[in-house]
Parts: C-alpha cells; sequence; structure tokens
C-alpha cells in the first residue's frame, strides 16, 4: 500500500500550486482554476485522513466541498463571463475601474 | 505486497505490446499516398469550416453553469440511494426537500427564460 | 454514536430553515410580481417572523442539534437577533436606493436572505463542516450582491474581486478544516477539545489548521495583511449592499471567529497569542493610516472597517485566558452591536448624498451639509464621533469595554496601539465633520422616507444607548458560549 504521506505531500504541493496560481497568474479564470486546485488538494486530505482513521466523516465532508464548489463555480463564471461582455478582457491588472 | 499489482502489470505489457506492434506493422507494410482530403481534420464527415479554436457564444455557458449546477447533486442522490433502507422515511422526505430546493432552482431558471435558445 | 433526528433538532435551528424557505418562495413569488417593493415588504415580514421564531426559541437555549453539528446558546442568540436586525436595516436602505440607481431588481431581497440565513447558520455552527457550508452560504449571495449594479463596470470588477479573493479565501478554510481533522480525527467542536485534552490530537497539526482557518476568516471579516479585497468591494458595490455587508458579514465572520477559536482551539492560546497580537495591531494601524489619503466617503468607510475589525480582534487576542475570555466575548459582542448602528447609520447618510452615476461620493461633496440640512449633518456627526470613540456616543462604550478587556488580559502594549490609532482615526472622521460645517457648499439629498428614518434612528441610539449601556452589556455579557 502507497504510505500515508505519500498522499499528504501531494495534497501540500497540490495546495501551494494552487495558492501560487492564485496570486501569480492574472487571467481570472486561471486563477479560479487555481482555487479549484486548493480545494481539491483539501479533499485530497479529507479522504486521505478518513482512511486513516477508518471513518467516513472525511469522505462525507468531500461531498460537501464538491458541492460547494460547484455553486462557486457557478457564480463565478457568470461573474467571468458578465465582465467579459463588457470589457472583452478577463485580465484582474486590467479592472481599474475602482481607484486607490 | 507488489505481487497484488502484477495482474496491471501484465495487463500494460500485453496493451503496450499489441499497441505497439500493430503501429508498427501498419508503418512498415501499409501504402502511404498523401492527398488534400486525407491531411484534412477529420469532423464527422463533414467539411471542415474556418479554424478550431474559433470563439464558442457565450449562450454555451450558460447551458453549461445550468448543467454543472443540476449535475452536481448527483453526488448526494448516489449515496442515499445505497443507504435508502436505512434511512428510512426520513431520509425520503429528506430527499423530497432536496429535490423541493433544486426545483425552485429550475422554476427560477425556466422563467427566467434561461432555457430559451432564443 | 448518532442519534436520529428529532423535533428539537430543527427547533434548535428553526429561524434559519424559515428565512431559508421564505427566501426560497420569495424567489418564485418575485417572478410574478410587478411591483419590486411588494416583494421588499414581503422580505422585511419574513425577517420580523423570523424575530419572533427566535424568541420562540430562546426557551430552548442550552440544546444542540443534529449530532451536535449546531448549537442554540445565549452567544447565538444575541448574534441572530442582530443579524436578522441588520437585514431588515439593509432592506429598509435598500427601498428606495435600488430604484433611485435603476437596478431595482426583484432577485436582491432573496439573495440577502439566503446570505443572512448562511450567518445565522454560522453563529450556531458547532462543527467545522458547518462552518464550511455556513460560510459559503453567506458568501455567494454576497458576491452576486456586489455585483449587483452590472452592468456597471465599478459593480462588476468589485464582485469578482470579492469572489475570487473570497473563493481563495475559503480555500483557507477548507484546507485548515483538513487539517484539524488530521490533528482530532474529528470536525466536531466538542470532540476537538476532547481530542485536545486526552492528548490524542497532533498539536503541530492542529496549530496549522488552526492558523489557516484565521487566514480564511480573517479575509471575511477583513482583517490586515487580508483586507485587500475590501476597499474595492465596498466602493464598486451599491452602498445599501456595502451597508448591510459591512455590518452583518463582519459579525457572522466574527462569531464564527470566536466560537472556534474561545471553544476549540483555547488550548493553543500560547501558539496563537503572538499571531492575533500581530494581527490586530497591523489591522489597526494600517486601516486607520490607508484610511487617512481616501477622499471617497465608501473608500474611507470601507478602511475604517477594516480598522474596527482591528480593534475588535484586539479584544479578543487574549481568547485562551478563562477568566479574561468571558468578559472580552462579552466586550465583542457589545462592539459589534455598537459598530452595527453606528455603521447603518453612517452608510444611511451615504445613500441619502449619492446619486446615480457616483457622484455625491466625494468627501469634499459634504461641505455645506451643516447649513442645508442641519439635521442629517448633526446625525453625520454622532456616526464619526462613534467610530472615533468620542463622548456622547456608543462608540466610546464600546471601546471602553473593548479597552478594559485587553488591560485585564495584561496586553498593555497592543492598548496603546489601540488609543493611538482611535486619535489617528479622528484625523479623517472629523474631516468629514469640518467639511460639513466649515466649508460651503451645496449638497442635494434624495427625500427617501425609509433611508431618513433608519439614519435618525439610529443617531438617536447612538446617543441614548451610550448614556444606559447596562443592559445591552448585561445581554452581551449573559450570551455566553457553549456547546452542551
Amino acid at each position: 500500500m502507497v504510505p500515508i504521506e505519500y498522499y499528504l505531500i501531494l495534497s501540500v504541493v497540490l495546495f501551494a500550486m494552487g495558492a501560487a496560481g492564485v496570486l501569480a497568474r492574472r487571467n481570472a479564470l486561471i486563477i479560479f482554476m487555481s482555487i479549484e486546485l486548493m480545494l481539491n488538494a483539501a479533499n485530497l486530505a479529507f479522504v486521505t485522513f478518513a482512511r486513516q482513521y477508518g471513518q467516513l466523516d472525511g469522505q462525507v465532508f468531500v461531498f460537501f466541498v464538491i458541492a460547494a464548489a460547484a455553486a462557486e463555480v457557478a457564480v463565478g463564471l457568470a461573474l467571468i463571463v458578465m465582465i467579459f461582455r463588457s470589457k472583452h478582457s478577463i485580465d484582474v491588472d486590467q479592472m481599474s475601474s475602482l481607484r486607490e | 505486497m507488489l505481487f497484488d499489482y502484477m495482474a496491471i502489470a501484465v495487463f500494460v505489457f500485453f496493451s503496450t505490446a499489441i499497441a505497439v506492434t500493430a503501429i508498427l506493422l501498419g508503418g512498415l507494410f501499409g501504402p502511404r499516398r498523401k492527398s488534400e482530403v486525407k491531411s484534412e481534420p477529420y469532423e464527422s464527415g463533414m467539411i471542415p469550416i474556418g479554424p478550431g479554436t474559433r470563439r464558442m457564444p457565450v449562450r454555451f455557458y450558460l447551458v453549461a453553469v445550468l448543467f454543472i449546477l443540476f449535475d452536481i447533486e448527483v453526488v448526494f442522490f448516489l449515496p442515499w440511494a445505497v443507504s435508502f433502507r436505512k434511512l428510512g422515511l426520513f431520509g425520503l422526505i429528506e430527499m423530497f426537500i432536496f429535490i423541493g430546493i433544486l426545483l425552485v432552482g429550475y422554476f427560477y431558471a425556466w422563467k427566467k427564460g434561461a432555457l430559451e435558445w432564443e | 454514536m448518532t442519534t436520529p433526528v428529532k423535533l428539537l433538532d430543527f427547533i434548535t435551528i428553526l429561524p434559519v430553515i424559515f428565512l431559508a424557505a421564505w427566501a426560497c418562495l420569495l424567489l418564485l413569488v418575485d417572478l410574478w410580481v410587478k411591483h419590486k417593493r411588494v416583494t421588499a415588504y414581503l422580505a422585511a415580514l419574513g425577517l420580523a417572523i423570523g424575530l419572533g421564531l427566535l424568541w420562540y426559541q430562546a426557551a430552548w437555549i442550552g440544546n444542540a442539534g443534529f449530532n451536535h453539528m449546531v448549537v442554540l446558546d445565549g452567544f447565538s442568540v444575541f448574534v441572530n437577533a442582530l443579524l436578522l436586525l441588520s437585514g431588515l436595516l439593509g432592506i429598509a436602505l435598500a427601498y428606495g436606493y435600488l430604484r433611485r440607481m435603476g437596478i431595482e431588481r426583484g432577485e436582491f431581497y432573496p439573495l440577502v436572505l439566503f446570505s443572512l440565513s448562511g450567518m445565522m447558520l454560522m453563529a450556531q455552527a458547532a462543527d467545522l463542516i458547518v462552518v464550511f457550508l455556513s460560510l459559503e452560504f453567506l458568501s455567494i449571495p454576497l458576491y452576486v450582491l456586489t455585483a449587483f449594479a452590472y452592468p456597471k463596470a465599478a459593480s462588476e470588477e468589485a464582485g469578482l474581486k470579492y469572489f475570487l479573493l473570497g473563493a481563495f479565501a475559503g480555500g483557507f478554510v477548507v484546507y485548515g478544516i483538513a487539517l484539524v481533522y488530521g490533528a482530532a480525527a474529528t470536525t466536531a467542536l466538542d470532540g476537538i477539545i476532547a481530542a485536545v485534552a486526552e492528548g490524542r490530537a497532533n498539536l503541530s497539526l492542529l496549530v496549522s489548521g488552526a492558523a489557516l482557518i484565521l487566514v480564511g476568516l480573517g479575509f471575511k471579516v477583513a482583517i490586515v495583511p487580508f483586507h485587500m479585497w475590501t476597499p474595492d468591494a465596498y466602493q464598486g458595490a451599491p452602498s445599501a449592499v456595502t451597508a448591510f455587508m459591512s455590518s452583518a458579514a463582519k459579525l457572522a465572520g466574527f462569531a464564527a471567529l470566536v466560537r472556534i477559536f474561545a471553544l476549540a482551539f483555547s488550548s493553543l492560546s500560547d501558539d496563537l497569542i503572538p499571531i492575533l497580537w500581530g494581527l490586530s495591531a497591523l489591522t489597526m494601524l494600517v486601516g486607520n493610516l490607508l484610511a487617512i489619503p481616501q477622499t471617497n466617503i465608501k473608500r474611507m468607510l470601507a478602511y475604517s472597517s477594516i480598522a474596527h475589525a482591528g480593534y475588535i480582534l484586539m479584544a479578543f487576542t487574549a481568547f485562551g485566558n478563562p477568566g479574561v475570555a468571558e468578559v472580552s466575548i462579552a466586550a465583542v459582542l457589545f462592539y459589534l452591536a455598537a459598530y452595527t448602528v453606528t455603521n447603518y447609520g453612517a452608510w444611511g447618510v451615504v445613500i441619502l448624498l449619492e446619486r446615480a452615476g457616483d457622484l455625491g461620493l466625494e468627501i469634499g461633496g459634504y461641505a455645506g451639509l451643516g447649513r442645508k440640512y442641519p439635521a442629517l449633518a448633526a446625525c453625520m456627526t454622532i456616526f464619526m464621533l462613534s467610530l472615533i470613540g468620542l463622548p456622547p456616543t456608543l462608540g466610546l462604550v464600546g471601546k471602553f469595554y473593548l479597552f478594559r478587556a485587553v488591560i485585564a488580559a495584561d496586553l498593555i502594549p497592543l492598548a496603546v496601539i489601540g488609543v493611538l490609532t482611535s486619535l489617528i482615526s479622528a484625523w479623517y472622521y472629523l474631516r468629514v465633520v469640518v467639511n460639513m460645517y466649515m466649508r460651503t457648499g451645496d449638497p442635494e439629498i434624495s427625500p427617501e422616507p425609509w433611508a431618513l428614518t433608519i439614519t435618525g434612528l439610529m443617531a438617536i441610539l447612538t446617543v441614548l444607548v451610550s448614556l444606559l449601556p447596562g443592559w445591552l452589556f448585561f445581554l452581551a455579557s449573559q450570551a455566553r458560549l457553549n456547546l452542551f
């Protein structure tokens, strides 16, 4: 069997990649995909721990995270499409109607 | 413990071997005659129009979003169905409420014209 | 281990269930309603019934529901009452504003109700799963509300920014919960306490999980350095939404923060106090300093709300000390109530002066208000004094309780930073007052009965309750946290 640690290391790497992606990328869609990566890293950690403890709780949590993520996707895509319609760009650096 | 994976290893070996053999044999013995029609991308038998990366109408996004919203609920249906007997009447009522909430969203989308294709 | 669901379980979250169901119905009813004012009144009726149910529910204080997923304690009833009232105030402010701005869409009211039911669930959450779900439940409608003035570019951008950073914060919360689950083998708050007490929990994993949850909730309540979205979202969102968001979302966020940290993670306070100390000091400093150069009133109030998150966090820094925790939680609740009242009043004035096309939002545009509309200027002066923390206002009483808690916890340097930054804040708050009385100008207000009533009422409350604050503080100190 693959040791638990491997899954956890993979999950941490995925989470870090997602967080780095959010901070480094400027395309709203890619930022959004990075956020999904973070959520799925957490899902992996949940399933791993649930298996380690022989429980179902962690796996059920994953269902909820997936459902909440889907709701976020719906709202997020709608916002992104709306912005694209009016600005023809989804580069977050060009969103400067609000000034400092 | 590694022995458990033996079946997979055998499977991977044979599938790779068969695929590689087929490609090699085809490459060795098959005739090669290039023509205009053959180099076209295959588009279900239709004559291809325009480049492959053109923009899609934004309407598709709306459909996709609605699809995700109503599709993801299966995540809850499946475990519910598996443990249906254990949950009993309470589980049934809960699921009706759940579907009721979904229906509210469905009627809203319907009435707002999100399901129309203009 | 798990018990079947009983009727009592539903009573523990009765107002939440009712409000969510009412919002669903309202969404459908609104499809056939021509005049959106009807929707507004129906939404307000729903909130009023919700308050009634909360009153009814209060008899069952001391119960947990759904296998300890939610609890009904004094704390949650206090917070939920504030949330319902703040929903009523938000709808009253939006009532005329939405029509005037040409964004009178019926979805506004169901969205507010959905968001509120998420917030109320959050105040009752006794399991990290419920915390996460209610966090999403309250946030997603808020993202939509922020972008509610589409196709106005500023509102759309504010919505996208709020959405991206809010979802980012949600990712931190989920990962933090995953780590806590890994450390304690449970996500129930009482289970975490038990696991720590029995020495079963992996403490380093638990501390990392708690820190990630703090980051995620810190985004929600706008703590520096997780505040980047706040000025843009507050400025771009329609003012009525900002008023609601800055009061109610802060309330819910702090309710969850207080419950999770004061109960489940109180044993980790030695590790977390330096972090909270730094965050609150940074939040007070950055919020107040960045508010000074602002010329737009919405942006100024956004930074001011960041600064106030810092003051609240300051009182909560000593949450691990059991003797102090009770006083500090009461102080936090009192301050949240005081801030809600003052904040709604200030936003009421902003809404009255705002005109379509983002006009009337410059602080310079408040010049001459004192001569032309003396009563409104007096109200605004009261709110500004309250935000600084000067007499005779609720802000002073609230700050007094906050500082008392901090000093009781022996965090004198933090209290000094708090006092100094309050002095700094006088600079930009009083600038509004100076503009109103000392400069000449010709501001226009929109005579909206509801917004005028709310503004006046909040001004009266700000002064009156500050003269007799005892009962409110009594209520706040009775609002005990519990898990049962």
